[in-house]
């Protein structure tokens, strides 16, 4: 991998100002100063300004005057985890990561060993499973809507043929969720592939034709020489699905608006909807619970991705 | 050194795999027989894949009644393009189409530039500070668009901005994937050229923005293909900061319509997908191989 390959200078060279280095710093900041602006204005500031919101009495009314609101202390917290709606949103979100990552995980490492066992047309497939990766998730929500319809949708007619009768996919309490959760595995399993196929380049070829000489099974070689080595990749996958599944908004919007009955309303709707009745305090409080969730998930991963020496 | 170990030590293997098709790189015999059945597995996951994107187009051409038949036609037995007419003449879709255009293209000139600039100083600069510029930019890779939506619309709506374009292009000028994407692209190339360049006298700058900078071309390119996609299909922040119809983009009148007083017109709203879809999958087949370059390098699609 490429690394940083300056020519170790004497020390007294590096350290004293030199011309070279005063204007090699001049312009370093200066490249640097308008991402750090743009930066530091809409995504450091509103990180810090959303905890410290959390903590106030901020509503929609203080939305001109943003600097005249009162401290609230924990209260927003304290009412964020006593609201029965929140506590069935988080578990919502809780069932739509802890089933769908390993289901799109699974799938998409199948896809992956598929793929990677074929020879011939391998960069069409792999391009088709791709496709739903790329498109807007908007998009796609409202085309499967429409394919889950009771009466008319494709999906029950196809299954009404073999004699099945199609349930209201979306329309009912147990099966909304699971059903988002397949679609939504539908269309980021392509990402999880493209990612383990590369993993998958990674594993030595003499160590499974060593495994197959002793007498390992396919499944054995794929078990105990193909998982271990591909280890840190499935980590990856599973930590970056988690973040983007944490987030889980545009299917419920667009499909069943959180219902029925809240069946699917997610933690991000739930903090979109309290944004728009103007609790802005709690609000922030309900982004921050999620926000601090996605980072101890993404501090997990830098951890497991640091190179063992 | 702190980075996304698998994708960019794989970098290499995913793009371009020339064993793949010599006689190195071919499966034992054995698996060569058995593999007619995973073609075949593979193909129906590819029909399943597929198959909701070719229904999307067809139903988009047939009329309305035709679109609710039950049983549903498969091929369309009038073929009309009614639904894009209600989609011009009635739903001002070409407005959204150009808002959304508008605002991808300068987002991604915005992280082409910017971007570019501070991966430069990462990897090819000595300054002080460097280590935690760097850091920021790392620990701040994975902040969600939900978490910080309450405060970004306080100041946004405090800047006089909501329903304008600088308020749906500013908050994604910069992003730090691209600068990890940059920096990486950067690192790989050699110092000489920079040494060389300065012994012939030219200014930093210069040698960034005529010696170096002309040499990322794929990385430029990567990045160009993964922000114009990210804010075409972004739909959390122009849903809120877009507040009239002469600001919606593609995605947030799409959703609007389908949960709103048009939510029964199946066909237009087909169309609308259609129209939201189909430019992105003719860009995604034209130039495949940088988005595969893409997670590679980054990781992140």
């Amino acid at each position: 991998m490429a690394t940083v390959s300056t020519t170790p200078a004497p020390v007294a060279a590096r350290r004293g100002a030199t011309p070279l280095r005063r204007s090699q710093a001049r312009t370093a900041w200066l490249l640097a100063l308008p991402f750090l602006l743009l930066f530091a204005t809409f995504t450091v500031g509103p990180v810090l300004a959303s905890l410290f919101m959390s903590f106030t009495d901020m509503r929609s009314t203080d939305l001109r005057s943003p600097l005249a609101i009162d401290l609230a202390g924990f209260s927003n917290y304290v009412d964020l985890f006593g609201d029965p709606l929140f506590r069935k949103v988080a578990v919502n979100t809780a069932i739509f990561v802890l089933i769908g990552v390993p289901l799109t995980m699974a799938l998409a490492l199948a896809a992956a060993v598929g793929l990677n066992g074929i020879t011939r047309v391998r960069s069409f497939f792999r391009l088709g499973y791709y496709l739903p990766v790329v498109t807007s998730i908007v998009a796609v929500a409202v085309v499967w809507r429409f394919l889950l319809q009771p009466d008319t949708g494709p999906i029950n007619q196809v299954l009404g043929l073999i004699g099945i009768d199609g349930p209201n996919w979306l329309g009912s309490t147990t099966l909304a969720l699971p059903t988002l959760i397949v679609m939504t595995t539908w269309r980021n399993l392509g990402y999880l592939m493209v990612i383990f196929l590369a993993g998958l380049q990674t594993v030595p070829r003499e160590m499974l034709e060593a495994a197959e000489v002793d007498g390992a099974s396919r499944w054995q070689r794929f078990r105990y020489v193909t998982v271990p080595v591909m280890r840190p990749t499935l980590l990856f996958g599973a930590v970056i699905t988690s973040i983007g599944y944490l987030q889980f908004f545009e299917e419920p919007f667009v499909m069943t608006n959180g219902g029925p009955l809240d069946a699917t309303r997610s933690t991000a709707m739930y903090v979109y909807d309290q944004f728009g009745f103007g609790n802005y305090g709690v609000a922030t409080a309900a982004s921050y619970v999620l926000f601090v969730a996605i980072a101890a998930l993404t501090f997990v991963l830098f951890r497991a991705l640091r190179p063992t020496e | 050194m702190t980075t996304f170990t698998p994708p960019t030590d794989t970098a290499a293997a995913v793009t371009e795999r020339p064993n793949d098709t010599r006689a190195g790189g071919r499966p034992p015999r054995a698996e060569r027989g058995a593999s007619w059945w995973l073609y075949a597995v593979l193909g129906v996951g590819l029909l399943v894949m597929s198959l909701p994107f070719v229904w999307m187009l067809v139903s988009s051409v047939k009329p309305e009644s035709e679109v609710r038949r039950v049983p549903p036609t498969w091929l369309p037995e009038t073929v009309t393009s009614d639904n894009y007419q209600q989609l011009l003449d009635r739903l001002s879709f070409p407005t959204y189409f150009v808002n959304s255009t508008v605002v991808a293209v300068v987002v991604m000139l915005g992280n082409l530039v910017f971007c570019s600039m501070l991966g430069y100083a990462l990897a090819k600069l000595d300054f002080r500070g460097k280590r935690v510029v760097f850091a920021l930019v790392l620990g701040t890779l994975m902040v969600p668009g939900i978490a910080i939506i309450v405060p970004l619309f306080v100041l946004v709506t405090n800047l006089g901005l909501t329903n304008t374009f600088p308020g749906l292009f500013l908050p994604y000028l910069v992003t730090p994937i691209g600068v990890f994407l940059m920096r990486q692209y950067f690192l790989g190339l050699p110092d000489e050229l920079i040494s060389a360049a300065r012994v012939d006298g030219a200014g930093e700058f210069r040698i960034f923005w005529n010696v170096m900078l002309p040499l990322t071309g794929p990385a430029l390119a990567t990045l160009a293909l993964l922000t114009f996609l990210a804010s075409w299909n972004n739909f959390l922040w122009p849903l809120v900061v877009a507040q009239t119809e002469d600001r919606y983009t593609l995605p947030v009148a799409l959703a609007l319509y389908s949960v709103g007083q048009n939510a029964t017109e199946y066909g237009v709203l087909l169309a609308g997908a259609v129209v939201v879809v189909l430019p992105v999958i003719a860009v995604f087949l034209a130039v495949q191989r940088y988005f595969v370059q893409g997670i590679a390098m980054t990781g992140i699609k």
